[in-house]
């Protein structure tokens, strides 16, 4: 990296505007397509069109204002919060079991001091501090297969109490993608990745291959029978296809330049909650083709950013912080357009920055915090 | 800081995974484009499917008109007042104009303005005025469709044969049914775009597919005819306290319909209330749902095509048509009556107790006398008679264009010995339609030409512009010329100085054969009236046939039918340029 001689005047240390403009500018993009999205439905079911305009406005401004804190705050400063967090996660997972809120057949939230919290969103962040402390703590341990191991089970407990707990097996596959990376990156190997990597697609292909076999006898579970939605949506236009489909037909509606924002016919109740996990496929309808190129645009802008700071974090600790956020918001994007596009099976997975939900932006702006603290401390001079 | 020897690969990690990642944002990219340009017609146009609901507009049925251009089945625009609940914006306003305007109770109406459906109906079938007035109030969710309502200008008029049309506006009975493809026209409809439960999408528009009107049918009927026949019908109903009387009057040249009428007729307005006279018979206050319908099957069954009896001697035309063919039989053969006959052992009685004694074969038609025709149907064989039946049509139905129409309840050949035969000539032991006797009595007088009876002579779009012109098929010789005019002189005879000399009219030559018969079983005291008379004799331009059943008191067919047919053609063969005025 070129040495850059320090302007006169200028700040000695770093502020990542670009990120900053990203992120405000997708929040902004969000809270638009929030309202375009539900507004019809909500003037219909509480009559008020900006019912989940207001909450998520609500939810982004205290998300912001915890951003503005957190990356005030020196990140070594949470390094001796790791293991409190590790455990808080857990134990705000296991408080649902008893106190937990049902929504749409899942006990997935819990309400405190009237905020509805979701703790697979806490979990999130707290496995990216937890590992990003582990890792460093570990050194070239890191190297051994039994350093390996321990970095690739450790996040396993939580994986799975969110899995089984809330039954909410995508933040499942979320937590366990953001460690695999956090060590992909972390570990100088990559044998085992690509090992790892070819395994799971093979799993995946051999599950595909016996569930399609199966379909002729019966005993499929639910999640079988995704699998065969996945395959064709159009035969199960009336069960497990039906949201697929329906965002199939948004999708494919807006064409190339799309209907115009507003114009949407799919969001009229066709896709039901369609601000929730299917709203890119409403993107796509009322914007086209340039649209959702742009939205896919700027989150790799967005991933380009964190990659640079990454990279130029003045310690491990900071840069695994970030590669941790990294890792969350491309693995959510990759896979909510995979699963919006019917590119693999169905699973509930939100976009992060547009999609409605007060937890996840609440949380991805303490993450973003994070980074601008870890972008804060990079020293101009030595970049 | 990060230690150097861990920088190298770590930097070539971080940049791996954001290429990783990059790529397959570029791959879901792709997929979105297959999606969105490859794929988009066919997803848009299921979208379009699932958005867009249709609803249909009623087309116009065609007009019926009579042979004179009269119309005596019409339409009546009628509208249908519904609310959309999402559009109203005054509720109450909407509320209060309803309920003045439709003269509907308020619960009612609220009940319906606070309901939350896509659409919901207030009122069907209200006047175009009150729809219209609806409409300039010009209320936000209140919806005034037209639509049209069979309208009858004639009331009860012709109602057994013209018949009437139901809530889709489909024929019923009648005229109404077998000209169906012609007067139904095609339905247009309304596209619109709804949201998931059906709520219409206002800003999306409406796309219309317009409807096709119906044809209109012209028929031989005439009003003026029906309506006397009518008047002569109901006449005898109430004299005579008959269960009811029917008249067909036809042109026997071409089997054209001028009227065919069946009292008590009734209401096509409103063709589900039973008539009076109905009413009154089934006195029980509460009938079931099937005994309703029973009732009114009955009032709307058309006796003339429908029902079968046992004509008598009006068949003695078939019967002396079949004599003179097969050469059993001449006008000068003589027979002699002692007022019976004996067929196996089976003493046949003539009406006239003493008998006829000795008269030729003209005379023993205008007598009527039974032991004669008995002895002509012997004569001409039980394999020759029957094979006349069949040759004049008697045995296949004669394809009028009505609804219904009954077969003729006939022997089996092989089961008929002289008995049977015996009877059969003089009309007994079977049964006709009165359009079957009509018909044939045409062909035997009409010079031989078994014709179709009809109604619809031709179809046209509402302009008048002829569509098509309506064909019937047509039998020629079942008779010869000669049987047939010979037939005409014999039948004339009848009416000036035989048994149906009641329907004489001076200056007029006319033609005609009374019937009595007493319905099954025998003994009943029940009786069937009838007499068919043509005119002018000599060049039948008209025949009609009047049928009255269950008669009190006079029940000789020469006595109460025969005047009917003779006021009938007074008043009828002038209008129709067959006889002045004058003479």
């Amino acid at each position: 990296m070129a040495l850059k001689k320090k302007k006169r005047g200028q700040s000695e240390y770093f502020f990542d505007y670009s990120l900053l403009f990203i992120v405000l500018f997708l929040l902004g993009f969000g809270l638009v397509m929030i309202y375009s999205t539900s507004s019809y439905e909500a003037a219909q079911e509480y009559g008020s069109s900006t019912y989940f305009l207001q909450k998520q406005l609500f939810a982004t401004i205290l998300g912001l204002i915890m951003m503005i804190v957190v990356a005030n705050i020196p990140y070594r400063f949470w390094e001796k919060f790791a293991l409190v967090g590790y455990m808080a996660a857990m134990v705000l997972i296991l408080l649902i079991i008893p106190f937990g809120k049902e929504a749409n057949g899942a006990k997935r939230w819990l309400i405190i001091a009237g905020i509805s919290l979701q703790p697979a969103e806490v979990a999130k962040l707290c496995m990216i501090l937890f590992l990003a402390v582990v890792v460093c703590k570990m050194g070239k341990g890191i190297r051994t297969t039994k350093g390996f191991l321990l970095v690739l089970l450790m996040p396993l407990p939580v994986v799975l109490m969110v899995w089984k707990i809330t039954s909410n097996m995508s933040s499942a596959i979320i937590i366990m993608g953001i460690a695999i990376l956090m060590l992909f990156v972390a570990s100088p190997d990559y044998k085992k990745f690509i090992i790892m990597a070819l395994g799971v697609i093979a799993a995946a292909a051999v599950v595909v291959f016996v569930i399609v076999n199966m379909a002729n006898g019966d005993g499929l579970d639910f999640r079988g029978e995704r699998i065969l939605a996945w395959l064709d949506p159009e035969a199960y236009a009336d069960g497990k296809g039906f949201q697929t489909l329906q965002a199939l037909y948004a999708i494919g509606s807006g064409g190339i330049w799309g209907k115009g924002l507003g114009q949407s016919m799919q969001k009229l109740g066709f896709i039901p909650e369609a601000q929730n996990d299917m709203i890119f496929s409403i993107i796509c309808e009322e914007l086209g083709l340039f649209g959702a190129v742009a939205i896919i645009l700027m989150f790799i802008m967005l991933i380009w950013r964190l990659m640079v700071i990454a990279n130029n974090a003045p310690d491990l600790f900071g840069a695994l912080l970030v590669v941790g956020v990294l890792g969350h918001i491309a693995i959510q994007v990759i896979l909510n357009i995979a699963v919006v596009t019917n590119t693999i099976p169905n699973t509930g997975i939100s976009l992060p920055f547009i999609s409605y939900g007060g937890s996840s932006v609440m949380f991805l702006l303490i993450e973003i915090g994070l980074v601008l603290n870890v972008a804060k401390r990079i020293q101009l001079k030595e970049m | 800081m990060l230690i150097t020897s861990n920088r190298t690969y770590i930097r070539k990690k971080i940049v791996t995974v954001f290429v990783l990642c990059s790529v397959l944002m570029v791959a879901l990219f792709g997929r979105l484009v297959y999606l969105m340009i490859w794929r988009s017609e066919h997803y848009s146009g299921l979208a379009t499917q699932l958005h867009e609901r249709e609803r249909s507009i009623k087309a116009a049925r065609g007009r019926i008109l009579d042979i004179n251009g009269t119309v005596i089945a019409d339409n009546r625009t009628v509208c249908t007042v519904s609310v959309i609940h999402n559009q109203i914006e005054e509720p109450e306003e909407v509320i209060s104009v309803l309920v003045k305007e439709l003269d509907l109770s308020e619960e009612y109406v609220r009940k319906r303005v606070e309901k939350y459906s896509s659409i919901e109906r207030i009122k069907s079938n209200v006047d175009k005025e009150t729809g219209d007035r609806i409409r300039e109030y010009d209320l936000a969710g209140v919806k005034v469709d037209e639509d049209y309502k069979r309208y009858y200008p004639y009331d009860s008029l012709g109602s057994k044969m013209l018949g009437f049309t139901g809530a889709d506006n489909q024929g019923i009975i009648g005229l109404e049914v077998i000209y169906e493809e012609y007067l139904a026209g095609k339905a247009g409809t309304i596209l619109t775009v709804t949201d998931a439960r059906g709520v219409e999408v206002d800003e999306a528009g409406e796309s219309r597919i317009e409807p096709i009107d119906g044809l209109d049918l012209h028929l031989s009927m005439d009003v003026n005819i029906q309506s006397y026949a009518t008047q002569l019908a109901y006449q005898a109903l109430e004299t005579k306290e008959a269960e009811s009387v029917s008249i067909i009057v036809m042109d026997p040249r071409d089997g054209e319909l001028l009227a065919m009428v069946n009292v008590p007729e009734f209401d096509l307005n409103n063709p589900y209330e039973l008539s009076q006279t109905i009413a009154d018979e089934t006195e029980n206050e509460t009938m079931t749902q099937e005994q309703l319908q029973d009732a009114l099957n009955q009032m709307w069954r058309n006796g003339c095509i429908n029902d079968t009896y046992e004509p008598g001697s009006t068949f003695k035309i078939i019967t002396a048509a079949a004599g003179l063919e097969s050469g059993a039989v001449t006008t000068g053969s003589t027979f002699h009556c002692p007022g019976y006959v004996v067929v196996e052992n089976r003493r046949i009685r003539c009406h006239k107790a003493g008998g006829h004694g000795s008269q030729d074969f003209i005379h023993a038609t205008m007598n009527s006398c039974n032991p004669v025709f008995v002895t002509v149907g012997l004569r001409i064989g039980i394999d020759n008679y029957y094979n006349y039946f069949k040759q004049f049509g008697l045995l296949k139905k004669t394809g009028v264009d009505l609804p219904g129409e009954a077969a003729t309840i006939m022997h089996k050949k092989e089961n008929i010995e002289s008995v049977e035969l015996a009877t059969m000539s003089f009309g007994q032991s079977f049964q006709i339609t009165p359009i079957q006797l009509i018909t044939t009595a045409s062909s035997i007088i009409n010079g031989g030409n078994r014709i179709t009876p009809h109604f619809g002579v031709k179809v046209t779009d509402k302009e008048g512009n002829l569509v098509e012109e309506l064909e019937y098929p047509v039998e020629r010789g079942v008779v010869s010329q000669e049987t047939s005019a010979t037939m005409r002189e014999i039948l004339e005879m009848v009416v000036s100085e035989g048994g149906g000399k009641n329907a004489a009219i001076e200056g007029v030559r006319i033609g005609g054969k009374t019937a009595t018969s007493e319905t099954l079983p025998r003994g009943s005291g029940v009786y069937i009236s009838s007499f068919v008379g043509f005119a002018p004799a000599d060049d039948p331009q008209v025949i009609a046939l009047a049928i009255i059943n269950h008669p009190k008191g006079q029940y000789y067919g020469g006595v109460i039918a025969a005047p009917i047919i003779r006021q009938l053609f007074e008043n009828i063969l002038p209008y129709l340029g067959i006889m002045d005025y004058n003479i």
